[in-house]
């Protein structure tokens, strides 16, 4: 029987996900419409293009952008439960971390509502309102809202993982900000907002080029689909080279920040200097960090692989789960004590009791007895979470869900990055070979229609890697999610997940049915 | 004041101009009444309650006493 803390867990994973499935398409698609529309009014205003061809870059802008508020409008608020889940199945959490997690969401709300809002009136309504630059200017700022509400978003997700810029408070019992452009400019943020946006601009390009693709299988609209797919071939190019340039820094963060979520990345209990990455490989169920089994069953590894994606270095060392749970590691050919993850719950626990027995002086008044305990709390605070775990293992991500989604991402992030050089190519040097055949199958059009759904896979599994290679922890090494639930029984989480649910697959359909009935449709 | 008027006569005209934007338009309220409604008040209640000392205390209280049972 599931208890609260993973009712909860899987509440929250579900409705994040189903918000992910729009929040990329919105900045993927908000992107390849401005730069069409930026076409569009280069044309119209160069008196040497003829006005038909300024015409069907409109059509096209129109198009695309009535696909973009569908996607906009079904998406929109749902991001909003996920905040009624900080306030009732996280409360502990929602109040540990204060205004670092408040302050940019709140950021994120100001400019969703009115960035976002106002220009997107703006580009629904003002076809006939606003001169052309003007509502070009608009479908550009919506662009832009929607980039920087993520940039917030993601400030407070990459203090989550890398929490910086905050000292704890024991009197209000959170965290407070003492520096601002610590938390909001951390390098995991600017890496995790680099990866993000670069890799909505490749899942947006993926649907124009999917639903191309439909249009070139059934011989309809071809012109304008070949007109789209050129944009959102370089468009996607573009953001998948991005996605993989900000991939190799990220990786860097991690090994540097949560080196148990690499390790678990790769399935990997022990390290050594030149550590291979695996490309390939299923893991043996039966291996524990402290067992002599054989960490895979099958492998396709690439040497020294791991070194130089964690380190930038072939030789580099990098450190397994049995590596990081017994407290070594070797930084620049010198073994380092990283402190082992007996002594980490031990110092976890010291931390513990300096609070409690903070709050016990604060009532009897011993301002000594609270300076102690303050100091005894700060100076092992950086493992508070460590305390509430019962034994080292506890602090092991799950290595499957960890290991199978990054894998994923990774060779269906390679095929993408291959279909769209391929057909970048196809488009503007080989357009006859969009009709190549095998067995009368078209292959190009069919590819493409499966370039949407591969990038919203790869999507999804970045952040099953992020989120499930940190666990245990809410907020990294302070607190597990064990200690960020509120009391809550989980019969009520488990019935608003099935409310979800229904709720969710409901727009879920509703979406798909609106799409596909303006894909359909269109003259 | 024609700022304000011209701003509504905006949004007015748009609203009547759409065609999609019904549909989509129900659905938003349908899905905001619910969230709002409906999930909120029945099941989304803050659990923290009173001053913020009291919800350091409540938060103090879990945190170190009751996070041993979930």
């Amino acid at each position: 029987m599931l208890t609260a803390v993973e009712w909860s867990r899987a509440q929250f994973a579900m409705t994040a996900m189903y918000h992910w499935l729009f929040v990329p398409l919105t900045l993927g698609l908000g992107l390849i419409v401005a730069i069409m529309e930026t076409v569009y009014v280069r044309k119209k205003l160069n008196p040497a293009t003829a006005q038909a061809e300024a015409a069907e870059w409109l059509d096209m802008t129109k198009f695309w952008m009535r696909l973009f508020g569908v996607n906009f409008a079904i998406g929109v608020a749902t991001g909003i439960v996920l905040e009624f889940e900080f306030g009732t199945n996280w409360s502990n959490y929602s109040w540990f971390v204060g205004d670092i997690f408040g302050a940019p969401l709140a950021i994120e709300g100001i400019f969703a509502f009115f960035c976002e809002s106002t220009f997107f009136a703006v580009m629904f309504f003002g076809w006939e309102k606003f001169g052309i630059r003007q509502h070009c200017a608009a479908t550009w700022l919506t662009a832009f809202g929607a980039t920087m509400s993520a940039w917030w978003i993601l400030v407070a997700n990459s203090w989550m993982q890398h929490p910086v810029g905050m000292e704890f408070d024991p009197d209000q019992m959170r965290n407070v900000m003492v520096s601002f452009t610590d938390v909001a400019l951390s390098p995991t943020a600017v890496n995790k907002f680099c990866h993000v946006v670069t890799s909505s601009w490749s899942l947006g390009a993926c649907f124009v080029i999917s639903v191309s693709g439909w249009y070139l299988l059934k011989g309809r609209h071809t012109g304008f689909a070949i007109r789209s797919m050129k944009v959102a071939g370089v468009a996607g190019l573009a953001g998948i080279m991005g996605t993989m340039i900000s991939g190799d820094t990220s990786a860097v963060q991690v090994t540097k920040d949560q080196p148990m979520k690499l390790a678990a990345m790769e399935g990997l209990y022990e390290g050594r200097p030149g550590t291979d990455l695996v490309g390939f490989g299923i893991l043996n169920p039966d291996k524990k960090w402290d067992n002599d089994e054989d960490a895979m069953l099958v492998e396709i590894k690439i040497p020294r692989g791991l070194s130089i994606l964690g380190r930038h270095d072939p030789d580099a060392f990098i450190p397994g789960i049995k590596d990081i749970i017994e407290g070594r590691d070797i930084v620049d050919g010198k073994e380092v004590n990283t402190v082992n993850y007996s002594e980490r719950i031990l110092r976890g626990r010291i931390a513990q009791k300096a609070l409690r027995d903070y709050g016990r002086a604060r009532e009897c008044n011993d301002m000594v007895g609270m300076k102690e305990a303050r100091e005894k709390l700060a100076k092992h605070y950086r493992f508070f979470g460590y305390g509430y775990l019962g034994k080292v293992d506890e602090a092991i991500p799950p290595v499957a869900m960890t290991f199978y989604p990054f894998h994923i991402m990774v060779i269906l992030g390679g095929w993408l990055l291959v279909f769209l050089c391929a057909s970048v190519w196809i488009l503007f040097r080989r357009q006859e070979w969009m009709k190549f055949r095998i067995a009368g199958w078209q292959v190009f059009p069919w590819l493409a229609m499966a370039a949407a759904p591969v990038a919203w896979v790869c999507s999804q599994c970045g952040w099953i890697v992020a989120e499930v290679g940190r666990q245990p922890w809410t907020i990294q090494d302070i607190m597990p999610v064990q200690a960020a639930i509120s009391s809550v029984g989980p019969g009520n989480v488990k019935l608003t997940f099935f409310i979800f649910l229904i709720l969710f697959t409901c727009l879920l359909m509703a979406e798909i049915g609106i799409m596909v009935k303006q894909i359909k449709d269109k003259k | 004041m024609r700022l304000l008027r011209s701003v509504i006569l905006f949004y007015y005209d748009g609203f009547r101009g759409m065609t999609v934007g019904r549909t989509l338009w129900l659905i938003i309220a349908i899905k905001l009444f619910v969230m709002f409604a409906i999930l909120r008040v029945f099941f989304f209640q803050p659990v923290l309650h009173g001053s913020d000392k009291e919800k350091a205390e409540q938060v103090r209280e879990n945190m170190l006493n009751h996070h041993e049972n979930r």
